[in-house]
């Protein structure tokens, strides 16, 4: 366990934890503007499933090197806006129950997605991904450098969103609009917002990010395999609750998620856990997001009108 | 959900000439209204199929020979219905489990980590007491499938009724949560000695063996077992005080709680339920399998054939009816049997199949506001 506590292993822990926190990061912004909506997206893990597999199929079939990993991102997105606007219709304009279309879309994520790399691809090729942009000087400070300033620009990109998303959201008539809507829809329209159309668009752009988030995970490990993601998206939305609906708690549940990952597999490369135990170790991040829904469930209430679809005749 | 369009008033309509539009309206609802039950999984299995077939053509299979696979797969042969069979066991169990949760208003996701918390604990029982007579033994390792899988139910029962969890993200962390533990257990405890590192146990009790049905199939006990849950299930639900208490405590769990019924007690009671029939599967996968071995090689997919999610899906399609989800998962079986074929004869891979339960949840849930707008238009002539 020593070997454990060096600043370096701490330095290149907490690095690799801010890296991992990227695709909780992004997955869960989106999910708070969804949720603060009052749209519960529960298709966040097949969303990011196709999202990271369209990102390494789009990077594997681009030539240059250096922008592979900016078609991949636009593949991500983009998979995610089209999934939004499936999802809109399902959820507002036909209503179906929030929870069950999500798992549905999850089992088309996940189905899809290995049809597809295995048909389209076959043996897992590794593609070449994000590489590192060291911010100049910054990156050069001893260990904080390495462990804030060492990183590709998606992981930039990420914790730039999140002053982003608040200010959206607290500070424009949209982020307004988009409250108003989660907590008493009623009086919303009643004052002539559009319920459904706020709705539709926080779930494209919930959906966006989560695109966006699979494509991270992909470009970051540079590899595709069947559910990639084992689980993250859902931990991102367990994040929405753990961060109670603001966006700068939320970016605390996922670097906090981010770096107890990351020690899980320090520990198995240091060799502190092996084989079995190591197995045992890897709950460490599911066990934390019961303990934290413990904690938070009862305190802190969801935006009123979560789930609850709206429909201004009925 | 939907709830369906007020008919009372209709009911007792006097009667009028046929050929007024009242009378018309009723002869409507005398022909359709029987029809209405089966329009959404109808309606869903042919939307599914359409889609099914562009992922066909763009994949460059002809959807007619990719169906021909899939459905003679399936269903072509008295050895390919025993196989179909075998596959909707753990769909079944799972799904009666799930019509259970659902209908209580409790969403369980956890199947997975129930089917593995049975099959670790009917192992552990076959492992400590080998010597057992058959037919104490099997109905042994039977029953402690579903105490394995009830608790593991119960659990996010508790923290959904006492503590306020969102029980589908609690269930879907128990399922990582049981799977890393099934391969902790496997890795280091429970592994078979002196071999090669595979993430196996010995091969079990023969005494606890599922025996083979009659027919010469690979068909066993198992069926006739989830064929027996699934009765069980139908009667708790529909024919038990408690079901109406669980029906009630998922129809509105406040007008349930003025009612003087004890609405908490009930979420972790079909939780409990829910898990102890998934827990089942998890013992039939284990005791029923060629192998009869516990083996976590391949991960918890590998041992579940995620019939965790699946089984969601049978019950969906069976209309959360555990007698109806018998046929629901016996189609989704000979789908998931036919897949293999799908990937033998086209090269189309048989995650096809899982994508495409995907696309039944979907338009299953999609298509419930379509039926109350069919139900409105037969009852009142009127389109929404």
């Amino acid at each position: 366990m020593s070997e454990f506590f060096t600043l370096a292993v701490l330095a290149t822990t907490l690095a690799s934890g801010i890296r991992l926190a990227t695709p909780f990061l992004l997955a869960a912004l989106g999910e708070t503007i969804g949720q603060r909506s009052g749209v519960l997206n529960l298709g966040v893990e097949g969303v990011m499933l196709l999202g990271a597999y369209g990102a390494y199929y789009a990077a594997l079939n681009t030539e240059s090197d250096s922008t592979a990993w900016v078609v991949g991102v636009a593949a991500g997105i983009g998979i995610g806006i089209v999934m939004g606007l499936v999802y809109a219709f399902l959820t507002v304009v036909m209503h179906a129950d929030q929870g069950i279309s999500g798992i549905g879309i999850f089992l088309f994520g996940l189905g899809f997605t290995d049809l597809l790399f295995q048909k389209q691809v076959g043996v897992p090729i590794p593609i070449r991904g994000v590489s590192k942009a060291p911010i100049p000087v910054l990156s050069d400070i001893p260990y904080i450098g390495q462990i804030f300033f060492d990183h590709n620009p998606l992981v930039y990109t990420a914790f730039a969103l999140v002053p982003i998303m608040w200010f959206v959201v607290n500070k424009t008539t949209f982020g307004l609009n988009v409250r108003a809507v989660g907590e008493t829809p009623e009086a919303a329209d009643t004052l002539g917002v559009s319920v459904n159309g706020v709705r539709t668009t926080t779930i494209v752009i919930a959906n966006a990010f989560a695109g966006l988030a699979g494509a991270a995970l992909a470009l970051e490990i540079g590899i595709f395999q069947n559910n990639l993601t084992s689980g993250q998206g859902f931990i991102a939305i367990a994040l929405v609750y753990f961060g109670a609906w603001r966006m700068p708690w939320v970016m605390s549940g996922a670097v906090l998620f981010g770096v107890v990952s990351a020690t899980v597999v320090q520990w198995k490369t240091l060799g502190i856990v092996s084989g079995g135990a190591s197995s045992l170790t890897a709950m460490a991040p599911a066990l934390l997001t019961i303990v934290v829904l413990v904690i938070v469930s009862r305190r802190i209430g969801a935006p009123s009108a979560l789930t609850r679809h709206f429909d201004r005749a009925g | 959900m939907e709830p369906e369009s007020d008919m009372n008033g209709m009911a007792t309509a006097p009667e009028l000439d046929n050929d007024s539009p009242a009378a018309q309206r009723t002869n409507r609802r005398a022909i359709l209204r029987p029809f209405l039950g089966i329009a959404v999984p109808s309606f869903a299995v042919v939307a599914a199929l359409a889609i099914g077939a562009i992922m066909l053509l763009a994949l460059g299979a002809n959807p007619v020979d990719g169906y021909r696979a899939l459905f003679v797969g399936g269903f072509g042969s008295w050895d390919n219905l025993g196989d179909t069979a075998l596959k909707a066991m753990p769909l079944l169990l799972v799904g009666v489990g799930i019509s259970i949760a659902f209908r209580t208003g409790v969403i369980n996701i956890g199947g997975e980590g129930q089917i593995v918390a049975g099959a670790i604990l009917s192992t552990l029982v076959a492992l400590a007491v080998p010597g057992l007579p058959a037919p104490i033994l099997v109905p042994a390792v039977l029953i402690a499938g579903a105490v394995g899988g009830g608790i593991w139910g119960a659990i996010p029962g508790a923290l959904k009724a006492y503590a306020g969890v969102n029980e589908i993200l609690s269930t879907i962390m128990m399922n990582i949560i049981a799977g890393q533990f099934l391969s902790f257990l496997l890795q280091d405890l429970l592994i078979e000695e002196g071999a090669i590192k595979i993430q196996q146990t010995k091969r079990l009790s023969e005494n606890s063996h599922l025996p083979l049905l009659w027919g010469g199939t690979r068909l066993h006990l198992g069926f006739l077992v989830a064929i027996l849950v699934a009765i069980i299930g139908y009667v708790l639900l529909f024919r038990s005080a408690a079901g109406v208490r669980l029906r009630a405590v998922g129809h509105n769990p406040s007008a349930s709680r003025y009612a003087g019924m004890s609405v908490k007690p009930s979420i972790v009671q079909a939780l409990a339920f829910s898990g102890a029939c998934a827990g089942v599967a998890g013992a039939v996968l284990v005791f029923g399998s060629e192998t009869h071995r516990l083996i976590a090689e391949g991960g918890v997919a590998g041992f579940t054939q995620n019939a965790g999610f699946n089984g969601i899906v049978a019950a969906l399609f069976g209309g959360l009816h555990p007698l109806y989800t018998i046929p629901a998962s016996l189609l989704f079986g000979g789908l998931l049997t036919g897949g293999i074929d799908l990937q033998r004869e086209l090269q189309v891979p048989a995650a096809m199949v899982i994508a495409l339960n995907g696309v039944v949840v979907v338009f299953v849930v999609g298509s419930l506001r379509f039926k109350s707008w069919l139900a409105r238009w037969i009852d009142d002539g009127e389109t929404k």
